[in-house]
């Protein structure tokens, strides 16, 4: 077993809790400032907005098939989700549609 | 506080995690094979998944064992990749604030999709809050290390055709995003976060877009603080 190897994991290991843990270790013992209140609110969405846009940043819409599979794949799902609002529907009903365009485009 | 029936948190947080077992046990598998490809022992795979579990920062590993990097750069590529998870336990303090049992745990397995489910899909009435998310948050690194653990062992002699499969995840993304519309009814944060995005992928590249993005968002989400509340 090579000590660099698991040295290296420990390392990531730590640095990885300390991020995770920052904000709780930070606000233990003190009351978070309103500011942060607001943020508490406003962080959930603007996330799920970035980590959606963030799926599709390696998506090139210049050489083919140009996007189509995770474009229509993704209006496949949020339509679906809002038309059903069934997570396991919109979400499978999507992925098939995509492996089905990427193995025919 | 209602007494907690064992075992009543399981069935929904099941449900909840279904899209991340598609996304996590094929994308483990990815991971697995491409390390034990990189020469590691095939146990290195269940142990990372286990003592970090963090996606992102797993597969930058195994090129930078692979060539020797040295610890302390690993430690500031790492710190690099995950910082954003700093922002995510920001929007947890409430959440986790009356956590005690698992609230540990909960800290340690926070990764992206289990974040985005967490903040998302709410326990049914009835159901300790705290354990839903203790078995969302163990069911969800439980994916992770069976597909890493089956991608070292056997991942080469996979007839490896699930390819897309991995589309889950970002469907998953998709569904949290149109609950968020649902709950959050502002446009403010969703244009500000469209915005910093671009900007992100503009001027921070592709490695650093996450917590480039993620930083521009909350920026530029501060002048809208009295027109929000």
């Amino acid at each position: 077993m090579s000590l660099y190897v698991v040295g290296t994991m420990i390392a990531m290991a730590a640095v990885t809790l300390l991020c995770r843990a920052a904000p709780f270790l930070f606000f233990l013992k003190r009351r978070p400032p309103p500011i942060v209140e607001f943020l508490q609110a406003y962080i959930p969405p603007m996330i799920m907005t970035v980590l959606v846009l963030g799926s599709y940043k390696a998506v090139s819409l210049a050489k083919a098939p140009y996007g189509i599979p995770e474009i229509a794949a993704g209006l496949t799902v949020a339509g679906l989700h809002l038309w059903k609002r069934n997570t396991l529907v919109s979400i499978l009903g999507g992925t098939a549609l995509y492996m089905i365009l990427i193995r025919v485009m | 506080m209602r007494p907690i029936e064992r075992g009543s948190a399981f069935g929904p947080a099941f449900s909840a995690s279904v899209p991340v077992l598609l996304g996590y046990t094929t994308i483990g598998i990815a991971f697995g094979l491409l390390l034990v490809k990189s020469g590691q022992p095939w146990w290195l795979a269940p142990l990372m998944s286990v003592v970090v579990f963090a996606g992102a920062a797993q597969f930058m590993a195994v090129g930078l064992l692979a060539s020797g990097t040295g610890i302390a750069q690993v430690a500031i590529l790492t710190l690099v990749i995950n910082a954003r998870h700093m922002v995510y336990g920001l929007s947890l303090l409430d959440r986790f604030g009356s956590c005690r049992r698992f609230k540990a745990y909960l800290v340690f397995a926070l990764t992206d999709e289990t974040y985005g489910i967490l903040t998302t899909v709410e326990p049914p009435a009835g159901v300790d809050p705290e354990s839903y998310y203790a078995a969302v948050s163990a069911l969800d690194q439980s994916y992770w290390v069976i597909g890493s653990t089956l991608g070292a062992l056997v991942g080469g002699l996979l007839p490896f055709d699930a390819k897309g499969i991995e589309f889950a995840l970002t469907a998953l993304f998709i569904v949290l995003l149109v609950e968020q519309t649902r709950s959050v009814r502002k446009t403010a944060p969703y244009v500000v976060a469209t915005i910093a995005s671009g900007a992100a992928l503009l001027f921070a590249g592709p490695a650093d877009f996450l917590i480039a993005a993620i930083l521009a968002s909350i920026v530029g989400i501060l002048p809208f603080r009295k027109a929000l509340s």
